[in-house]
């Protein structure tokens, strides 16, 4: 009973720091029909610089510029690698993602010298607390809250908000939005602000769990969070957050199973049989291709 | 048109003909120990090619954009090692396991010997693409019903559902779990002790024979069909290509000689280790195809060696720290800057050098004259 109640905890923090990530790849491809394969690496560099900024001011401080940071970085990204490609076909603006991702690898692991960094302890989030007599880190409790008032949030912007209008116009239809006066440039940065924003909350549960970060520890929590963005149907918000927590929960039942080295196997199996049972994930909007 | 074809073939034979006698000459003058730089990057660079041309045949060919390269790469590379590796190393090798479950090797089943070795490699080759094959065709049924990226990432997934199933200890006395495998022959073992060293030219021969058949499926009718789907898959279909079984033909095809290059991979790397063959190994077929450009053979062939040479030989000073003589300090270098400068110049490539080193041309292209506008119709 204890050990089910630790990992359905940990299932369902789990899936929260995989919505956080999911939503980001789930608005850029609504809007850009992209699989922002860098998104998993943003998450990780914002991990990487709450270690150096932690070590140099005071905490109360490196939260916020960690969050400024990690925006920033996305927010770059678009500019740098994406917008040139506006007009480019898909596969390169892909390729081109991958490039990206490529890059902050090696960035990371010239900066760590490819050695495991600990993540600093955040006071109230790295102290522990005992449920039904499994002992868990706040992180662990806060995170399923956390998720769900952010989207919250999110959903309020997207549906109320002349920006959140925008970017529905856009993601339906890219040029009709442009030639009804919608800015296209901003409306993507915007997107890809909130998606780096909610990597870094994302990286700081998730790294308060795992504690160390290394050049490639963005790699696969990035391909589950899409696997999770595909699974709910991409492009849609909820989508992502219920995928995430499909998701985050199996993983952590199998990881403690006998069946552990199957766990990303099965999260892509899942995504397999989603896949061609319904294409367009659980919520996903049905498309019909024009000849 | 005919004649002109028939010349340009004879141009590339002549030219790759060229290329082995050079390879071959080079391996027999130079320093091998000197010079370890240079042939490991023309091995390397030759598995490569085979492996970026196999997944050109794919995605600029046929237009389906697969991530699951390196999945079939290590289906070859097991299949490879296991069928090969001497009886009497097997106990070594699975010590965690108690030996192998597999227990004869083709080399020695044919006779052993020189003759036996050759022999053993090609058919274990050939094996390990037809494993790569079987599989993708299995894949394939569900798969390659979905489109571009929702292709691109179940592909990827089950590149990396093979790689758990290969790790895991259940398979071991087959697979040796997570462990490597080891001493199987290698391209090394072609060198005639004391006589002709031919461990790169085994390499381009087998990675030049490869590369010819895939050149020649892709002028032959499939290989039209193919880029009429790539083109315009439902134009194609109403021009009556069957899309699926073509679709599944390119899969399986590009498969096959994935594997085989994979095969060839742990025959370069001298083991075979589930882990290597990561997505990230994906990735960087996908650039050096990309590089070289999409649609062009010997753009991927081009690229694989520049590639491979400048991230694994002419870039290494970049992780060293250099002292200048007056005592100045080179800033930035040390272990790690090398790959930031490499990624930085991929990133320059995709960027501003969209087409990649050839477009969709072909070598010999750029060597004939360029004809006049209308002459051809």
């Amino acid at each position: 009973m204890q050990y089910a109640i630790s990992i359905l905890l940990s299932g369902i923090s789990l899936g929260g720091q995989y919505a956080l990530i999911a939503i980001g790849y789930t608005m850029v491809y609504g809007i850009l029909r992209l699989i922002n394969f860098a998104h998993g690496d943003v998450f990780m560099v914002a991990g990487l610089m709450m270690v150096y900024l932690s070590a140099a001011l005071p905490l109360g401080l490196a939260l916020p510029l960690v969050l400024l940071l990690t925006v920033l970085l996305g927010f770059l990204i678009e500019r740098a690698a994406y917008k040139p490609l506006r007009t480019a076909p898909r596969m390169s603006v892909m390729i081109s993602a991958i490039g990206v991702s490529y890059l902050l690898q090696n960035l990371a692991t010239y900066a760590t010298g490819g050695l495991p960094q600990m993540y600093p302890e955040i006071p109230g989030l790295s102290a522990t607390v005992t449920i039904a007599g499994t002992s868990v880190k706040w992180a662990t409790v806060v995170t399923p809250f956390l998720v769900v008032a952010l989207v919250i949030a999110l959903t309020q912007l997207i549906n109320h908000t002349k920006t959140g209008m925008a970017m529905r116009a856009v993601a339906k239809d890219f040029e009709t939005a442009q030639l009804i006066g919608i800015r296209l440039n901003a409306v993507i940065s915007v997107t890809f602000v909130i998606g780096s924003f909610l990597a870094g909350i994302g990286s700081m549960l998730y790294f308060t769990n795992y504690q160390s970060v290394v050049p490639l520890s963005g790699a696969l929590p990035g391909l589950r969070a899409f696997v999770a963005a595909v699974f709910g149907g991409i492009g849609s918000v909820p989508g992502a957050v219920v995928g995430a927590f499909i998701i985050g929960l199996s993983e952590s039942v199998i990881k403690g199973s006998n069946w552990s080295v199957f766990s990303d196997a099965f999260t892509f199996a899942l995504l397999i049989v989603i896949l061609v049972v319904k294409p367009t994930g659980l919520f996903g909007e049905k498309v019909t291709d024009k000849v | 048109m005919k004649r002109e074809s028939k010349s340009g073939a004879w141009m590339v034979l002549l030219g790759a003909a060229a290329l082995l006698v050079l390879v071959t000459a080079l391996e027999n003058t130079l320093n091998p120990t000197s010079n370890i730089m240079l042939f490991m990057a023309l091995q390397k660079g030759a598995v490569y090619a085979l492996v970026a041309v196999s997944m050109n045949l794919l995605n600029g060919f046929t237009g389906l954009f697969s991530l699951g390269q390196a999945g079939f790469m290590l289906l070859g590379a097991y299949t490879y090692a296991i069928l090969t590796m001497p009886v009497e190393n097997r106990e070594a090798v699975y010590y965690i396991y108690n030996g192998c479950a597999v227990n004869f090797s083709l080399p020695e089943l044919l006779g052993g010997g020189p003759v036996g070795l050759v022999l053993g490699v090609v058919i274990a080759l050939i094996l390990g693409g037809c494993a790569a094959a079987a599989v993708a065709w299995l894949i394939g049924l569900p798969v390659l019903r979905l489109k571009s990226d929702y292709l691109a990432i179940a592909t990827l997934g089950f590149g990396e559902i093979i790689r758990a199933i290969f790790q895991w200890d259940k398979l071991g006395p087959v697979t040796n779990g997570a462990n490597a495998l080891k001493s199987f022959p290698t391209f090394s073992s072609f060198n005639i002790p004391g006589g002709l060293r031919l461990s790169t030219f085994m390499a381009f021969l087998l990675a030049g024979i490869c590369i010819a058949v895939i050149v020649l499926l892709i002028n032959s009718t499939y290989g039209r069909a193919f880029k009429a789907i790539r083109d315009d898959e439902v134009a194609a279909e109403a021009m009556g290509i069957h899309l699926a079984k073509h679709k599944r033909l390119a899969f399986c095809i590009s498969s096959f000689f994935a594997g085989v290059g994979g095969g060839m991979f742990v025959m370069f790397a001298n083991q075979a280790q589930a882990k290597t063959f990561t997505t990230a190994m994906t990735y960087e077929i996908l650039l050096i195809v990309v590089i070289g450009g999409i649609g062009s053979v010997s753009g991927s062939c081009i690229a694989a060696f520049l590639y491979v040479a400048a991230s694994e030989w002419w870039l290494r000073f970049l992780d060293t720290e250099i002292i200048l003589s007056n005592g100045f300090k080179v800033p930035f270098l040390r272990t790690g800057f090398r790959m930031v400068v490499f990624s930085i110049i991929i990133m320059i490539v995709v960027l501003f050098f969209r087409r990649g080193i050839m477009g969709d041309k072909e070598l010999p292209d750029l060597l004939r004259p360029r004809r006049k506008e209308g002459a051809g119709k």
